[in-house]
């Protein structure tokens, strides 16, 4: 679908609309003698995805809107007002700030600052080394160690991230994904080792390999056998920790990869299509396992598009749930998601404009309806962020709760001219880019003929190519720039990677090697037949083996992934 | 005879997958005439230095957002040197701390591009520091 077939028929569908007797008379009398006088700013207005937007919009827009079929009430389908009846008045979105780096000591110091002011669940970010299952002390991981998360390689180093953080009462998100399974197993043995219940700890792993292939690129095997342990984890969860997330289908990747907002919106949920079908295809019944499927968007600068974004990912999951997948269960249709505000859209220049950018991004994401929310920091297009840092962007979400108001009714929005028209139009972009995906044969198949990824790229160097012609507007890049102070930022050091060599060589000489060498060993049988990896994944965790050694194991059998690179 | 066209190399080293950056570099610099090679994801510094001389290649343009520039540059810098290629300029773009940008340049980068840089910026570099006018002025 390229833009210019879409901002015809949004055209077309504009010239299409009824306007009334008194709108015409407007046009006439009040709007085309202003125009004569003082033209309007820009020829053409767009989001930030390129998508156009009108001058005006009244009732004429909403024609062919349903009032109780398209809005309805909280807590019901079609939950464009959101999947509770009582929303943010019941109980705040949660805020989980996302951190991670250097060691797992490190880390946990930060995560313990954090719930001490005021943090209500955790995030935790991961370093490269540990996302592509490679432990701290193998040859790749040289000088990426505790750089962009925390180096977790082995259950040692799991057990000291969540030390004096009681796992039965804090929810954990986990960015992990090629590696979701052999992380979550070690989290489930510190919660054993706990003493907390599986039945009733919460939180969530990433596991959403998918979108790695679209756009974040972290992935170590074949999309088959990834999901299958994706799958595994599923079956997994359903049967033993019914209150985890097995999964948090992604579009923040794909929107940083430079996705618009109707791709990010279409390709998220078409991956998580793709999972359902693929669970089903397990022999698992859709409603014990789709209730633990979660989301999770960008939230990004253009303020009303991304309102329309959420509200219309509502719309269309519980029509595909119900439609599609025959699901019953009102939690297998309710879609539930996390926001990230935008990490691309942060500036290296002028960076304390950042705060302003976070806070209207997040304004966003609370009203169109989120359960949880990351706001990220103003350092962070130089470097992970400081204490000081961090702490202003947890401020900023306690400002949203409490002060500004705006959680004191359910989807104030709702009902606006503006913000139901444009919900109709990112919802119609995005299942056109569902049933041409559906035509595809899925996105495993799209994925590997490179047809999400050609879109964004594409996208990507249009809006790149747009601010560099000055088209569109970044304060402080492209206009209304100034000489400035460099800024304070987090420094990590190569002590990080020395320490975990070490950690590792001690952890390696005092386990039992002949045990880890047989669980590894049935691991790896396990993988050549068709059995559910998750307990061998377990087992082998709890003796100590490491995530390289795990994941190794199961390189043998799988292979890697190399993708073909498009540009 | 025909000109010959400034050849770049566009080089993803580590283990970080983010790779929007390379791409629309990698764009950008072909639309601007240049021959642009893209080795992939995930690559040693040794593969980017061997790509580099099979090629021929005139720039060497790295995109690193992962914190890992401090290990990374300073060794593909020395096999460079190895193979004879230190006049081939090695520029880099991404997320690097303002405190690393003189220790970088100290070992031999030749520029670094930080976010919000325009295209046509690099574009220029490029031209200024191996197009037929750098030859002259040399």
């Amino acid at each position: 679908m390229s833009d210019t077939t879409k901002t015809a028929a949004t055209v077309e569908t504009a010239q299409k609309r009824r306007a009334s007797q008194h709108e015409r008379e407007w046009e006439e009398k009040t709007l085309q003698p202003t125009l004569a006088r003082s033209p309007e700013r820009l020829a053409e207005f767009t989001t930030i995805s390129g998508h156009p937007i009108r001058r005006l919009y009244t009732q004429a827009d909403l024609a062919d809107w349903d009032v109780e079929r398209d809005l309805g009430l909280p807590g019901e389908p079609p939950y464009t007002r959101g999947i509770h009846a009582t929303m943010h008045r019941g109980r705040l979105w949660t805020m989980r700030q996302f951190a991670g780096f250097g060691s797992a000591a490190d880390t946990n110091k930060r995560f313990r600052y954090l719930l001490t002011q005021g943090q209500t669940g955790l995030s935790t970010a991961f370093d490269l080394p540990t996302l592509m299952g490679y432990d701290s002390d193998h040859p790749l991981s040289e000088g990426e160690v505790g750089k962009c998360g925390v180096a977790i390689s082995s259950l040692a180093d799991m057990e000291a991230l969540f030390d004096q953080i009681p796992l039965s009462q804090v929810t954990t998100s986990m960015t992990i994904n090629s590696p979701a399974a052999v992380i979550w197993a070690m989290y489930l043995a510190v919660a054993e080792k706990q003493g907390a219940d599986w039945k009733k700890i919460s939180g969530t792993i990433q596991n959403d390999i998918l979108k790695e292939y679209i756009a974040q690129k972290e992935y170590i095997y074949p999309p088959e056998p990834s999901m299958r342990l994706v799958i595994d984890t599923f079956e997994f969860g359903m049967k033993h920790t019914p209150k985890f997330n097995t999964i948090s289908v992604s579009g923040y990747h794909i929107r940083e990869a430079g996705s618009t907002a109707i791709q990010e919106l279409a390709f998220t949920l078409r991956d998580g299509i793709e999972y359902v079908d693929w669970g089903l295809r397990r022999g698992l019944p859709v409603d014990e396992f789709a209730p633990q499927l979660s989301f999770f968007f960008n939230s990004h600068s253009d303020f009303f598009e991304e309102i329309a974004k959420f509200r219309a990912a509502r719309r269309i999951w519980v029509k595909t749930m119900k439609e599609r997948f025959g699901a019953r269960s009102p939690r297998s249709c309710a879609l539930r998601f996390h926001t990230q505000t935008a990490g691309c859209s942060l500036t290296a220049q002028q960076p304390y404009n950042n705060v302003v950018r976070t806070a209207l991004q997040a304004l966003a994401a609370v009203l169109g309806g989120t359960q949880s929310l990351h706001t990220n920091s103003l350092d962070e297009a130089w470097a992970l962020p400081t204490e000081f840092a961090a702490t202003l962007a947890l401020r900023t979400q306690q400002i949203l709760a409490h002060e500004s108001g705006v959680a004191n009714t359910v989807d104030p929005l709702g009902g606006s001219y503006f913000v139901e028209t444009l919900t109709n139009e990112v919802e119609a972009g995005a299942w056109e880019y569902i049933h041409r995906i559906d035509a595809l044969g899925g996105m495993v198949h799209a994925i590997e003929n490179s047809y999400p990824q050609r879109e964004i790229a594409e996208a990507s160097y249009r809006y790149q190519m747009a601010v560099d012609r000055k088209e569109k507007i970044v304060v402080g890049v492209n206009e209304f720039t100034a000489e400035e102070q460099p800024l304070e930022v987090l420094q990590i050091d190569e002590s990080v990677a020395q320490q975990q060599a070490a950690t590792l060589k001690r952890l390696r000489d005092e386990r039992s090697a002949e045990e880890v060498r047989r669980r590894l060993d049935a691991l790896q049988k396990a993988a050549e037949g068709k059995a559910n990896l998750m307990p061998f994944i377990y087992d082998a965790v709890k003796v100590y083996a490491t995530l390289g050694e795990i994941c190794d194991a199961m390189r043998t059998v799988f292979g890697t992934y190399e993708e073909t690179a498009i540009t | 005879m025909p000109e010959r066209k400034i050849r770049v190399l566009i080089a993803k080293p580590g283990l970080d997958g983010h790779d929007r950056g390379a791409k629309v570099i990698a764009r950008a610099l072909r639309d601007a005439g240049m021959e642009v090679i893209y080795t992939g994801l995930r690559q040693t510094p040794e593969m980017i230095a061997a790509a580099a001389a099979q090629e021929d290649v005139d720039v060497i343009g790295l995109s690193i957002l992962s914190g890992a520039h401090n290990t990374l540059c300073p060794r593909l810098l020395e096999l460079l040197r190895e193979k004879q290629m230190e006049d081939v300029p090695v520029i880099i773009g991404g997320i690097i701390p303002e405190a690393d940008i003189p220790g970088l340049k100290q070992v031999g980068i030749a520029a670094i591009f930080l976010p919000g840089t325009a295209t046509q910026e690099i574009v220029d570099f490029i031209h200024k520091r191996v197009g037929p006018e750098a030859g002259k002025s040399a």
